[in-house]
């Protein structure tokens, strides 16, 4: 297993600085708006990213809802191992508001074909849009982009993109693993 | 780990704690989703569930329905009282049937007691015992649990009394296995004629002194005087089982202390439990009833796991 490093602590701050300054281009004060970051990975992004924008950027009341599409996958019965959901904490409901689900990785989008099928369950909201730290390139089953990404990147199928948070693994990191 | 040890839901006796820790975890999801605006997930979009109820049932049926109905799973009907089974038909030519439908799991109630043991032997489909006479009825005690461990927190440790018509009763055989296997202490209360000898066998005392049981109890779970299933005499009138088994609001009020309060229903109002009791804010019915359909939604799912594509 070799491990490549894609972006360091210092990289990574300074994206989510520029992704929380792209929000508030687009979203003003956020009091039409929401981030939802998607169970699991997508929820240390999400937290990350309102923690900036409430302290760095003086957003004062934003909501941010935490979405497990577990339920709503496609590959329910296609794995050796059963699916096992997170917790959603969704306190509000969407209807009518600008949405803005986050998450680390874009690969294949079958998760945010899964998150837009779950969103539906809070209501009709005005408009959905996707943010994500890594955008896998070339790696999409479903015709779906993100709006806001933080690096795109060329990895080929068999590397896996992993990201880590210095809240849970002490450093904020984002790694190529491959096999060989 | 996060899958059921069990091809079926046969019974409480077949699983291990495992399996009702993962049952309430994937439950407490599915509270969740019952309580958004749009309540239904496409899990089981590809899934066909058949009810095949040979006994009447009202309230287990319908959450049954409603659980695989929320989890987008097909979903046929089956009652006994208008089928070929009147006929003469058997029991495993009714469910062959059925399953030629290309069924992938049968939720059946019958009468006899093992019957879902028996099905589970001769048909390839998922089976979960809906009520087997008066053997078993496991989704009813998984959620008499998991309401039990929503209101106080756990079941372990918690002292629970099962009051009334034990003998007949698959409730109270299942909850006995459930609570036990989850470190509860069971007691049960009721007339001597309607306590089965073997009761010691399965570690719970027994207790014939109506107000003894409760002063000693954090939950009374009071059962439905289950009329139709008695073929004699167990006691000499519903007045005087009222009288000594019936829980009313003075018998609480004299406690000095607060105790939780479930019925499975359908209630018998004014012989078992009387309806101020039935409707105080000690009573967690409505909860039971609610969190039916959630546990039932996750025994669904996770049986239905196991299903290869």
């Amino acid at each position: 297993m070799s491990r490549k490093t894609l972006l360091n602590s210092k990289d990574i701050e300074i994206i989510l600085h520029r992704l929380a300054c792209q929000l508030i281009e687009n979203h003003n004060d956020f009091s039409n708006t929401v981030l939802i970051g998607l169970q699991p990975r997508g929820t240390f992004l999400a937290e990350r990213l309102a923690e900036l924008l409430k302290n760095e950027y003086n957003i004062k009341e934003l909501e941010l809802g935490l979405l497990d599409i577990t339920f709503y996958r496609d590959d329910f019965r296609r794995k050796d191992k059963p699916l096992a959901a997170e917790k959603t904490q969704m306190n509000f409901l969407i209807e009518d508001k600008k949405v803005v689900i986050i998450d680390d990785v874009l690969f294949s989008g079958r998760s945010i074909r899964a998150a837009l099928t779950a969103i539906q369950s809070y209501g009709r909201p005005e408009s959905i849009e996707l943010l994500v730290l890594i955008d896998r390139r070339f790696s999409r089953h479903l015709p779906i982009q993100p709006n806001y990404r933080g690096r795109q990147v060329d990895a080929i199928n068999e590397e896996k993109v992993l990201v880590t948070w210095k809240k849970t693994h002490k450093k904020d990191a984002v790694y190529i693993e491959s096999k060989e | 780990m996060q899958e059921l040890s069990v091809e079926h839901l046969l019974g409480i006796k077949y699983l291990n704690p495992n399996d009702i820790d993962v049952i309430f975890k994937t439950a407490d999801h599915f509270k969740e989703v019952i309580n958004r605006p749009i309540k239904k997930v496409p899990s089981l979009r590809d899934i066909t569930i058949a009810n095949l109820f040979f006994e009447n049932s009202t309230r287990t049926k319908l959450s049954f329905e409603l659980a695989e109905k929320r989890l987008s799973a097909d979903v046929i009907n089956f009652s006994a009282g208008q089928s070929s089974v009147k006929k003469g038909e058997t029991l495993i030519d009714t469910v062959n049937n059925i399953l030629s439908m290309k069924v992938d799991i049968v939720v059946m109630r019958h009468g006899n007691v093992g019957a879902g043991v028996f099905l589970s032997k001769h048909v390839n489909a998922k089976i979960i015992n809906a009520g087997d006479g008066t053997h078993e009825h496991p989704t009813q005690a998984l959620l008499d649990s998991y309401s039990i461990r929503e209101k106080l927190g756990t079941v372990k440790g918690k002292k629970i009394v099962i009051v009334g018509d034990i003998l007949h009763s698959r409730v109270a055989l299942s909850n006995i296995f459930a609570l036990k296997l989850q470190g509860a202490e069971v007691k049960v209360c009721g007339p001597t004629t309607l306590i089965p000898k073997y009761i010691s066998s399965l570690g719970v005392e027994v207790e014939t002194n109506l107000k003894k049981a409760l002063e000693w109890c954090d939950v009374a779970n009071v059962l439905r005087v289950q009329h139709e299933r008695m073929d004699i005499k167990y006691f000499p009138s519903t007045r005087e089982y009222t009288q000594l088994f019936g829980i009313n609001q003075e018998i609480l009020d004299n406690l000095g202390k607060k105790i939780v309060i479930m019925h499975p229903g359908p209630i018998n109002r004014g012989v078992e439990i009387t309806s101020d009791v039935a409707d105080s804010s000690e009573s967690i019915i409505l909860n039971q009833v609610e969190n039916g359909v959630a546990v039932r939604m996750a025994v669904i799912y996770l049986l239905a796991q196991q299903i290869k594509r």
